[in-house]
């Protein structure tokens, strides 16, 4: 039988289980748990000199109380094996312990444990060749990310904050490239196999009756001798030869794609890529924007919990490369740093006297005061800019010379560049005397940049607008447009926005030439001049810069529909903004020296994407459904507006597709149904009300089981802090005492977390 | 030069894998691994499971040599009176610590020790600002400030130290660590 001389710790399992032993065994071990005796055990034992009773205390919890009493446990927790391992001795140690008292124990259930511990041997071995293939699998499709080690190299040397501006920058390269895919695949690829007889199709071209023929006139210009500054003007503004290629939406005049067994619909499939590209880019950025925001509840509920889990986990020990050591050096400075800033921050906003908050806000209101006027200001000056350049872009491009004439050509442009260049300044000049934290002056920097750049380019839009829907004779309301000076006014919108686009790229190209670089030479090498001294060294603005390519973006979004051609020019564009952008960070900007945590700036990034996403449908929506299409060029020559090409479609499908159709599409059944989609999508959030504190109790007799154990006991909820004065509603069942606070921890409370008052 | 197979005999590799997280291909290869760093005359059997290597040597190995607690790593898992070198079965207990399939109790209680510096069963504020200035980098300019220092040494006490008695002791550790998300995936060095 047993060892009848083994110490207290292993006297239970000598006799069959008798409940005193348990008990015995239980009030020891809650002895043995609390935090003050271990400590003091701690202090007197050293790490090293055991004793059985000092063994027991290197335990974890969980195997002690199963090793020591039998009583209903199941038989998986008596694997032998297990049970061994997770002792934290070393190897003489544990098997000593093996073959200790509890070795006959041991071996009556050794003929069982052998069979169940080979299964899970093989299960653990399966398991982790199946890890073990994932990891690999993530490796191999993370060499094949883009530009992955220069973002690396980047956010080693200037942060995490910069680093997230390159993966913005890189996911707007895939997106455009992804809609430039979907548009060649369904606009261009059947047009360039009918026109380079690549297959046997002809366009089909449907002459239409109603429309008046005045609406048809589309002049073109001379094309006899031109001259190379007509042709540089045609290159850079998207007249002239260009208006007739395929960049433009006049190219697409065909009304179908006949193909030997079928006729390809390009009306139609014009239409449904542009909803489909758009559809897309909304869905891929709230995909995204969905994990920064659950780690944006997550990380900003872990006030409580940062600091430890930065330091006590903040080292990844997989680590084996220097360069990567030293990297992962630096980004944890940052990040305790930029934490113990805005700590820091909060406590000096919290000793605020009344009268310094009256003064705050008042200040504030006014800067608020200031920015709007800007705002407006800027506006107004971009209206007029817009109407002045439509009306003298029509007269003879050669009576004019060739720097007044491209002047003309882009006013607008230079108008909405000057104005995105000059607010920024103004704004971040404003924002220090508002005296927020670095974090939050960033975003509000952001938001005001964003209504000033994308409001811009609604301001552009809308004039544009007012202009062709502008009648002020019979004559040009035949047609529903403004013929006379529009013959085909898709065209229009698709030069202006390709216009901003290249002037957009010219201005960051020349910038970066002959701003940045004079100036870190100055700074290098003219040090001694007090003033290059006190302008310094470029530092990488993330806001503007950010903004930069949000504008860019949405200018590409609206324009996509009239230059279908327009996703890859961005494409190309991003990928050399890229690069520029890295050279001139890398050689001419020095590490910021305000520290801030970029972590939820990425979802801050995607949400103002959004806003530009957003705003882009507005002008795509009005002239889809509003603006009557020209009938001069582009493939809708034969409806009304863009749109009608899809009722006429749904009116050829058999009349129960039909009305399957019309029935989802009305108002009673789509309401309901995005409402249940909506539910669907957020229920990937985890679902968090309010911030909960959980408070662990500790009842006597109960041991303190923590981490992903399913056992976990003594949970209590607390809505906040005070939660704490709590604890004297919850007792301990069977007993008398009230229980112990162990910990406060504020954590996001999963939906399944089941609630076990004692 | 005349050697014996270094193959482990299977009752010893049984015995190991019954007493450490490691599956036998790791044992085999964490013996493979223990042996380079042997001198030549020692790569046999059994003075592969007796001779003990010094910590110079370890810490030559690819695994740990970017690592900023690597000497107090082989200092814990040192079985050896003055824990200046690691047999063959000090280094696979630090494999298997450190692997997959160690629970998070075992890692949580070995990250104490390793980041209990003066090894006196508590963390106390030396130990704290010891181990925040490994994680910082060496050298001058990577280290916080005093004050920052000591702003974040407050803070982590505040979190974590239940007593209040100004140390960190082995159950509120492992109380912190169940709480943090990233433990589990960070303590995990792969041969």
């Amino acid at each position: 039988m047993s060892d009848t001389s083994s110490v207290s710790g292993w006297d239970s399992h000598r006799d069959d289980t008798s409940d005193s032993s348990v008990f015995t065994s239980m009030t020891m071990s809650f002895l043995q748990e609390l935090p003050s005796y271990r400590s003091l055990i701690r202090r007197r034992t050293t790490i090293l000199g055991r004793d059985k009773t000092g063994g027991t205390l290197l335990k974890p919890a969980s195997s002690e109380n199963r090793v020591s009493s039998e009583a209903g446990r199941s038989e998986k927790e008596h694997l032998g094996s297990q049970s061994i391992r997770k002792y934290a001795l070393n190897i003489s140690e544990k098997r000593r312990l093996r073959f200790g008292p509890q070795r006959f124990f041991r071996e009556i259930q050794e003929a069982q444990v052998k069979y169940l511990s080979e299964w899970d041997q093989w299960k653990q071995y399966s398991t982790k060749s199946w890890k073990r293939f994932i990891e690999e699998a993530k490796e191999l499709a993370s060499h094949l990310e883009l530009w992955k080690n220069d973002i690396r190299s980047i956010e080693g040397k200037f942060g995490t904050g910069i680093q997230s501006y390159f993966s913005f920058l890189r996911f707007l390269v895939i997106l455009n490239l992804v809609i430039f895919i979907i548009i060649f695949l369904f606009i261009l690829l059947p047009i360039i196999l009918t026109k380079y007889k690549i297959t046997d199709s002809t366009f089909l071209i449907v002459p239409s009756n109603e429309v008046d023929m005045r609406c048809k006139v589309y002049p073109m210009n001379s094309t006899g001798l031109i001259y190379f500054y007509t042709y540089m003007i045609d290159l850079l503004s998207g007249t002239g030869f260009l208006e007739w290629t395929s960049l433009f939406y006049g190219h697409y005049t065909v009304d179908g794609v006949k193909f030997k067994n079928f006729t390809y619909d390009l009306p139609l499939a014009y239409l449904l890529s542009t909803v489909a590209y758009l559809a897309l880019s909304l869905l891929w950025i709230v995909k995204r924007s969905v994990e920064g925001f659950k780690q944006n509840l997550v990380r900003s509920e872990e006030q409580y919990q940062s600091y430890c889990n930065k330091i006590f986990a903040g080292w990844d020990f997989c680590i084996t490369d220097e360069s990567t050591a030293k990297l992962k050096h630096s980004s944890i400075l940052y990040e305790l740093k930029t934490d113990l800033v805005e700590e820091r921050i909060r406590q000096k906003v919290a000793q605020r006297t009344p009268e310094e908050t009256l003064r705050i806000y008042s200040l504030r209101m006014l800067l608020n005061a200031i920015v709007i006027t800007v705002l407006a200001a800027c506006f107004y000056a971009i209206y007029e800019a817009t109407i002045f350049s439509q009306e003298h872009m029509k007269k003879e491009i050669n009576k004019m010379v060739f720097g007044e004439n491209l002047l003309i050509l882009y006013l607008p442009s230079i108008v909405i560049t000057l104005a995105n260049f000059i607010t920024p300044i103004i704004f971040s000049k404003i924002i220090r005397y508002e005296d927020y934290s670095p974090a939050f002056e960033i975003r509000l920097t952001l938001l005001r940049c964003v209504f000033m750049r994308l409001a811009t380019i609604c301001a552009l839009v809308f004039t544009l607008g007012s202009k062709i829907t502008f009648c002020d004779n019979e004559d040009c309301r035949v047609c529903g447009y403004n013929h006379k000076l529009y013959p085909c006014w898709e065209n229009q919108f698709g030069q202006e926005m390709y216009k901003l686009t290249i002037f957009d790229l010219i201005i960051n190209l020349a910038v970066t030439l002959f701003v940045e670089f004079p100036r870190k030479l100055l700074v290098t090498h003219c040090s001694s001049w007090k003033l290059i001294r006190y302008w310094g060294q470029q530092e990488f603005g993330i806001p503007d810069n950010v903004l930069g390519i949000v504008y860019a973006q949405t200018i590409c979004w609206i324009g996509s529909f009239f230059s279908p051609l327009l996703p890859a020019i961005a494409t190309v564009k991003f990928i050399i903004i890229f690069y520029v952008k890295e050279i001139s960070l890398m050689y001419t900007c020095r590490p910021s020296t305000r520290p801030f945590r970029a972590s939820n700036s990425n979802f801050f990034f995607l949400l103002v994407l959004l806003i530009g996403l957003t705003l882009a449908f507005i002008p795509l929506g009005i002239s889809m459904t509003h603006i009557p299409s020209s009938k001069a060029c582009g493939p809708f020559t034969n409806y009304n507006i863009s749109w009608d090409v899809v009722p006429k479609t749904v009116s050829t499908f058999p009349s129960a597709l039909q009305t399957l159709i019309h029935s989802i599409t009305s108002e009673a059944f789509a309401v309901p149904f995005f409402i249940v989609i909506w539910q669907l999508r957020l229920s990937d959030l985890p679902r968090v009300t309010q911030p909960s504190h959980h408070v662990l109790f500790h009842c006597p007799g109960w041991s303190t089981q923590t981490g992903s154990d399913s056992t976990q006991r003594a949970v209590g909820y607390g809505k906040s802090r005070q939660a704490l004065s709590h604890s004297e509603t919850y007792s301990c069942s069977g007993r008398d005492e009230k229980p112990t606070k162990l910990i406060l921890n504020t954590i996001l409370v999963p939906s399944k977390l089941t609630e076990l008052p004692y | 030069m005349g050697s014996s197979t270094s193959h482990l005999s299977k009752e010893l590799l049984t015995e190991y894998q019954e007493l450490t997280f490691l599956t036998k291909q790791e044992i085999l290869l964490a013996h493979k691994r223990f042996s380079d760093l042997l001198p030549q005359e020692s790569r046999n059997m059994e003075d592969s499971l007796r001779v003990r290597v010094s910590t110079e040597q370890i810490l030559t190995l690819p695994e740990l040599k970017a690592n900023p607690f690597r000497e107090r790593i082989c200092r814990v898992f040192s079985t050896a009176p003055e824990r200046d070198s690691l047999s063959f079965e000090d280094f696979l207990d630090l494999f298997s610590v450190f692997s997959d399939a160690a629970t998070p109790e075992i890692k949580s209680h070995y990250a104490f020790r390793i980041f209990d510096f003066d090894d006196d069963g508590t963390l106390n504020k030396e130990d704290l600002k010891q181990l925040v200035n490994c994680l910082t980098g060496e050298g001058q300019d990577t280290q916080l400030s005093t004050t920052e220092m000591k702003q974040l040494i407050e803070n982590i006490l505040e979190e974590s130290d239940i007593d209040r008695d100004g140390t960190i002791n082995l159950s509120e550790f492992q109380h912190v660590i169940s709480r943090s998300p990233d433990f589990t995936s960070s303590f995990k060095i792969v041969l």
